[in-house]
């Protein structure tokens, strides 16, 4: 499959996505999350584009395009159809889904009027040094995407917290209580000197992903905005994905027996809003950023913070990055 | 956490890749090895492995049809397993793998079976009546040219086929190496040795196996063991199993020597969780006491009856180690976590779609298949002169 074919196939299931929840207008948790935002954080407006004019995306001519006369034309016999097929649109769809609907018949979602696929390159900066171990993000994004709470081994993103000894970096005490979902029990005795610090996790949505190199059959798929999702449609469900994800992001979803992973809440960026684990940060250490838009502080925060990337020996363009990570953090 | 030691990243509690998996290079290798042993008589003229020439043939073809089977009932979605070849993803090893796979099931290996068992099924065609008969004809292919002529094309299409088969074994092996080899998130699989050392200890597994069989059906038919081709494929063994146990040890020595940091983690888990399947059945049982049982053939002189006995122990430890050799490959390469900060435990259940039983069932599968193949393409009538055990 070449670029435009692959890119062609993923704007059609970033069309899916945007249509579906365009049609569902919002609705549940996203508006729910879309009420609570800080005023100290970022919740993006989407990149206002106006649509492409006639024939290119399939959309109609305009009336005076058409021409218009005292005598039954063919010209008003297609004003009746228009008119029929404008209507009928209305009525099944409502306002959003209706006009992205015909770049959605044409084969272009992308050229959509509320989102630009290949005009965003979406990432997430963590800093470690905000994070509390509160665990809300681990909530929201279990309450937002439906993932599993009663079955082990099922977590989108989770929190570890590190206990590092003065001088042996190499044997740092970890845990993650059920990913730090009811975030973590007191240290009683940390002992001297010892640095306790949180790291939360995520996929870090590689522009070289491993997983999206040996899915056999493209259903793991990296999008032209940056973000590796899973078509559950084409999923076989054969885990060879998982054990490729060096980070260990990626699990079977029991109820689909396919692979579930992070999607950086894809039907809520592609909207203009953050992920839900940005949202119900209290102290801002994840931070939602777009790595195109050169308005986004995104390109300060890096010119001004010494950010990493976890195992970059491994070289999978991880676009998670994190300021402040410490040397012993797998 | 029970049976969690240290810090495990959350979604790696439960291991991925059941012992189906562990049963898919070990089926597959079997089939990769066997027809390495048909073609020692096919390409390199080794005359006196003649009698096992069909019979590794059959092998091969019973346990190819029976090594897609484990993978199929793993999968979350069985069901969607052949969009692999309708829409497969040319990057991804595994989907490649389904079209290595096909080319030697139908390139290969049916095909020089095909071409080797002509003049037998044509005569078989021409000597049966009623449904038998339509199907011979089916199996002929409706052809029952078996003039001296064509049978010399016969021979010769089957010796290139052949020559295409050895590439395409050491491919088709080679390939499963590579799937876990190409894994760069997992230290215990990710070195560029692993098809090699996939490929050889194939080649172990495949020629035991066939030894095994072919003295096992001797005694069945009560036919004597042909001792000269025994003892050639005893020493085929033992060579290939210094290759293969050197190549092992070059892999460990050069992991201890390298000691990178998955190397804490390994060698933790080798001590414990892996020893028995590790060190005892994989090291001693499986690799040290065969070779020492077939060097021992190689140096001393034994009557033909100890030979036999050591041939068939020698046999059985090889497919026992090489058995523990995939399972700690395959389970132990998912026992640690990629946090190198702990690890988890393997818990096998019996009865269920990915339990021991299935497993169990799947390994018995491909002798039910050979001995209906057997039955129908009897592999002795090419075998040359067979004799009655000696009272």
């Amino acid at each position: 499959m070449d670029c435009r074919e692959r890119a062609s196939q993923v704007s059609r299931a970033s069309g899916r996505l945007r249509v579906e929840g365009a049609s569902a207008s919002l609705a549940g948790a996203a508006a729910e999350a879309g009420r609570t935002t800080s005023p100290g954080q970022d919740c993006r407006a989407p990149t206002a584009r106006p649509p492409e004019r006639s024939g290119d995306h399939g959309v109609p001519a305009s009336d005076g395009e058409r021409g218009s006369g005292g005598t039954k034309s063919p010209g008003q016999e297609i004003n009746r159809r228009a008119f029929l097929e404008q209507a009928g649109r209305f009525i099944i769809l409502t306002g959003a889904a209706s006009l992205a609907w015909d770049y959605v018949l044409a084969g272009t979602p992308q050229a959509a009027p509320n989102y630009v696929a290949t005009d965003h390159w979406w990432g997430m900066i963590i800093d470690i040094d905000k994070c509390i171990g509160c665990g809300n993000c681990v909530r929201a994004c279990k309450a937002e995407n439906d993932v599993p709470t009663d079955e082990p081994g099922c977590y989108r993103t989770w929190v570890e917290r590190y206990q590092v000894r003065p001088n042996d970096m190499e044997h740092p005490i970890v845990d993650s209580p059920n990913g730090a979902y009811d975030g973590f029990p007191e240290i009683d005795k940390p002992g001297d000197g010892v640095k306790v610090f949180f790291v939360p996790k995520l996929c870090n949505h590689c522009a070289h992903s491993p997983c999206v190199q040996v899915c056999p059959v493209g259903a793991t798929f990296e999008s032209p905005d940056g973000v590796v999702l899973v078509d559950k449609d084409r999923c076989l469900g054969c885990r060879y994905c998982v054990q490729a994800c060096p980070y260990g992001c990626r699990y079977i979803d029991p109820r689909t027996h396919t692979v579930d992973k992070c999607t950086l809440c894809y039907h809520r960026i592609t909207k203009g809003l953050t992920t839900a684990c940005c949202e119900a940060c209290p102290t801002g250490a994840r931070q939602l950023v777009d790595l195109k838009n050169p308005a986004d502080p995104v390109h300060e925060f890096m010119r001004t913070h010494k950010v990493h990337v976890l195992k970059p020996n491994l070289a999978t363009g991880a676009k998670a990055f994190y300021s402040g990570l410490d040397g012993s953090v797998r | 956490m029970p049976g969690v030691d240290g810090f495990i990243y959350p979604n790696e509690v439960e291991l991925q890749w059941s012992v189906l998996i562990v049963l898919y290079p070990f089926l597959t290798g079997l089939v990769a090895g066997a027809f390495i042993l048909a073609s020692l008589e096919r390409v390199f003229n080794v005359a006196a492995v003649r009698p096992t020439y069909r019979l590794a043939l059959l092998t091969a073809l019973a346990f190819l049809l029976v090594a897609p089977l484990p993978l199929q009932m793993h999968l979350g979605h069985p069901e969607r397993s052949f969009s692999m070849y309708l829409t497969p993803h040319r990057e991804s090893a595994m989907a490649m793998f389904g079209f290595v796979y096909l080319w030697y099931l139908m390139a290969v290996l049916v095909l020089e079976i095909w071409f080797d068992y002509r003049k037998d099924l044509v005569l078989a065609w021409r000597a049966s009546r009623g449904l038998k008969r339509k199907l011979y004809g089916v199996a002929t292919l409706w052809s029952d040219n078996i003039s001296e002529k064509a049978l010399r094309v016969d021979d010769r299409i089957g010796r290139f086929i052949t020559i295409v088969g050895i590439p395409s074994a050491f491919l088709l092996h080679g390939y499963v190496g590579f799937i876990f080899g190409s894994v760069k998130a997992n230290p215990w699989w990710s070195t560029p040795l692993m098809p090699v050392v996939f490929l050889f200890s194939a080649i172990v597994s495949g020629i035991a196996l066939v030894l095994l069989i072919y003295m096992a059906l001797c005694r069945i038919r009560r036919v004597a063991i042909d001792m000269p081709c025994v003892d050639t494929i005893a020493r085929y063994l033992f060579y290939a199993f210094l290759i293969d146990f050197s190549l092992e040890m070059l892999d460990l020595i050069h992991r201890l020597y390298e000691a990178d940091e998955s190397l804490r983690a390994l060698d933790f888990m080798v001590k414990t969780r892996l020893f028995v399947s590790q060190i005892v059945l994989q090291i001693l049982l499986g690799t040290l006491l065969p070779i020492a049982l077939l060097a021992m053939v190689q140096l001393l002189r034994f009557s033909e009856r100890t030979r036999r006995a050591i041939y068939a122990a020698a046999g059985a430890l090889t497919l026992v180690g090489i058995l523990a050799m995939r399972w700690n490959v395959v389970i132990g390469g998912q026992l640690f976590s990629k946090s190198f900060l702990g690890y988890t435990t393997y818990k096998m259940s019996f009865a269920t779609r990915e339990g021991l039983l299935p497993a169990i069932l799947i390994l018995i599968l491909p002798f039910v298949i050979l001995a209906v193949l057997i039955k129908v393409l009897p592999p002795w009538t090419g075998g040359g002169e067979e004799k009655p055990v000696k009272a």
